[in-house]
């Protein structure tokens, strides 16, 4: 195999093991355009990290959590409805994140890159971006777990319990915009939401326990993005939207067998 | 007299300009059940998230002193994204690991021991009601706060559910704050009535308050009658707004408990 093929199946596949959960709970608190605001934002980000001239992906990681920091406070106290202020804030910074970038004439910034994802493109220090900073999310996830599986079943409940809602609550939005970071180098910026989301829901029929849910959602976005990629080997298609379509083949598929009642 | 586990002075609550609760003062001692009545928009949920601490009051004091809370909110809807059975739920309630027979055990009480092994999201409204009573339960509480503890249970269920709630309270000094509109169940088995219209209308044993004009104003002769305790001419109305109107130009005059301004 290909040396380059192989980058992109360590990269890839540590990313979907590592998105798995926080899909999960993308899926369970329906913040699926949450994490589409968040992607969105990033555009911002490649501009900015162009024009500050520093790594691309600190500026993606920059804008992302500062997004999802603005989000969480943006949720009190707004007359609008929530997926309102999302639409505001994600087409906002996606159209914005155009401009600016045709604005910047100098630079060359390859835009279906970042728009699709260019797995292929990744290196070594990629991958272990990846799988270091995926570790520690992970562990930060798992800290936070007790605390985010009860208030996804009921916040006030959680809260009258003693769990730390507040602070979950941002964990998990910052996490989440981390994850969403990382994964934009793989399926790009307008399907990194479809890696969050369809691996989970795939898994739910399968599960009978949150815990279940994530660890068949990650496998379940282990096998897309191998069977993507060799899809995109074989009938040379582009890597991202290739993941993507065999994430959602595998979904119809599990809809398709018997689940656990 | 043993430290109250709740206690409410002059509490008051508004949403924007629109006052919900004003200068409402309610205290639970160990062992007492006392039950919020009134018409829908009186404020008796916001009243017990006020108590829970969820809330905070624009003016008034709360002191919370029960060691442990159990919490039976008005409704709980889990997701049908989420994998949950009953027994994770019920082991969610307190930290650490929880034994079988003790689960078995609580399930038994509220009459619902069927139900363990089968996922929340399938529960029907009576059992979910159930369970949530045993999840409270778990807690082992001193104080105990239900929004309409037994909605969606069934005629014989509901007196099951108010016997064990008076068992607690007898047995072991369990304090009760329970929002209700069953009141022929709460004038039997509550040693405190508190009848809400944003301000106490009047509050005491149920026996004086089933007498109370202002109580007789609030739920209407009908409602008294079929409670057979005599009719009684108010002197005031309750407008539409949820302020005190006089019948021609005699000013409103206040009953021995009544409490509002």
């Amino acid at each position: 195999m290909d040396e380059f093929l192989l980058l992109a199946l360590a990269a890839g596949v540590g990313l979907a093991v590592v998105a798995a959960p926080f899909g999960c709970f993308v899926v369970w608190r329906r913040m699926a355009y949450f994490g589409d605001t968040l992607a969105h934002a990033a555009l911002l980000g490649v501009v900015a990290g162009v024009a500050a001239g520093i790594d691309v992906t600190l500026g993606v990681a920059a804008v992302g959590l500062a997004a999802a920091a603005l989000l969480a406070t943006l949720r009190q106290g707004s007359a609008l409805a929530s997926d309102t202020v999302l639409g505001i804030v994600s087409h906002g910074a996606l159209a914005s994140g155009l401009v600016a970038l045709a604005l910047m004439e100098t630079v060359q910034v390859n835009l279906m890159g970042w728009l699709f994802g260019d797995i292929l493109a990744v290196g070594w220090p990629d991958v272990a971006a990846i799988w270091l900073g995926g570790a520690a999310a992970l562990a930060l996830l798992a800290a936070l777990w007790r605390p985010l599986v009860a208030m996804t079943v009921d916040e006030d409940l959680a809260r009258v319990e003693g769990h730390p809602v507040g602070r979950a609550r941002l964990g998990l939005m910052l996490l989440v915009a981390l994850v969403v970071a990382a994964a934009m180098k793989v399926v790009g910026i307008l399907l990194v939401t479809s890696l969050l989301v369809i691996p989970a829901a795939a898994a739910r029929r399968f599960a009978r326990t949150p815990e279940q849910m994530a660890a068949a959602a990650a496998l379940a976005g282990a096998v897309s993005v191998a069977a993507g990629l060799w899809g995109s080997w074989r009938l040379d298609t582009p890597s991202g939207p290739s993941i993507v379509v065999a994430a959602v083949a595998l979904f119809a598929l599990s809809q398709a067998v018997p689940g656990r009642r | 007299m043993t430290a109250s586990l709740s206690s409410l002075r002059e509490v008051s609550v508004a949403f924007g300009d629109q006052p919900v609760l004003v200068d409402v003062s309610v205290e639970v001692a160990p062992g007492r059940i006392v039950t919020v009545v009134g018409p829908n928009g009186a404020g008796k949920s916001t009243l017990l998230r006020v108590a829970l601490g969820l809330l905070r009051p624009d003016r008034g004091r709360v002191e919370r002193g029960a060691r442990s809370v159990g919490y039976v909110p008005q409704r709980l809807t889990v997701e049908r994204t989420l994998p949950l059975s009953v027994r994770r739920f019920l082991a969610m309630a307190v930290p650490g690991r929880v034994p079988l027979a003790d689960l078995e055990t609580v399930l038994e009480r509220v009459r619902a021991g069927h139900v363990l092994t089968r996922q929340v999201a399938d529960l029907s409204g009576g059992e979910l009601q159930r369970v949530m009573m045993a999840r409270a339960l778990l807690r082992r509480p001193d104080l105990l706060v239900l929004d309409e503890p037994v909605g969606g249970v069934d005629m014989a269920g509901q007196a099951e559910l108010y016997d064990l709630i008076a068992a607690l309270a007898r047995e072991q000094g369990t304090g009760v704050l329970m929002v209700s509109h069953d009141l022929h169940v709460v004038m039997a088995a509550t040693d405190e009535v508190v009848c809400l219209n944003r301000h106490v209308c009047c509050a005491g044993h149920p026996e004086s308050v089933s007498r109370h004009p202002e109580y007789l104003a609030l739920f209407g002769p009908r409602v008294a009658a079929s409670l057979a305790v005599y009719t009684h001419d108010h002197d005031h109305v309750h407008l539409a707004d949820g302020t005190v109107g006089t019948h021609g130009g005699a000013g409103h005059v206040h009953g021995p408990e009544c409490r509002h301004g």
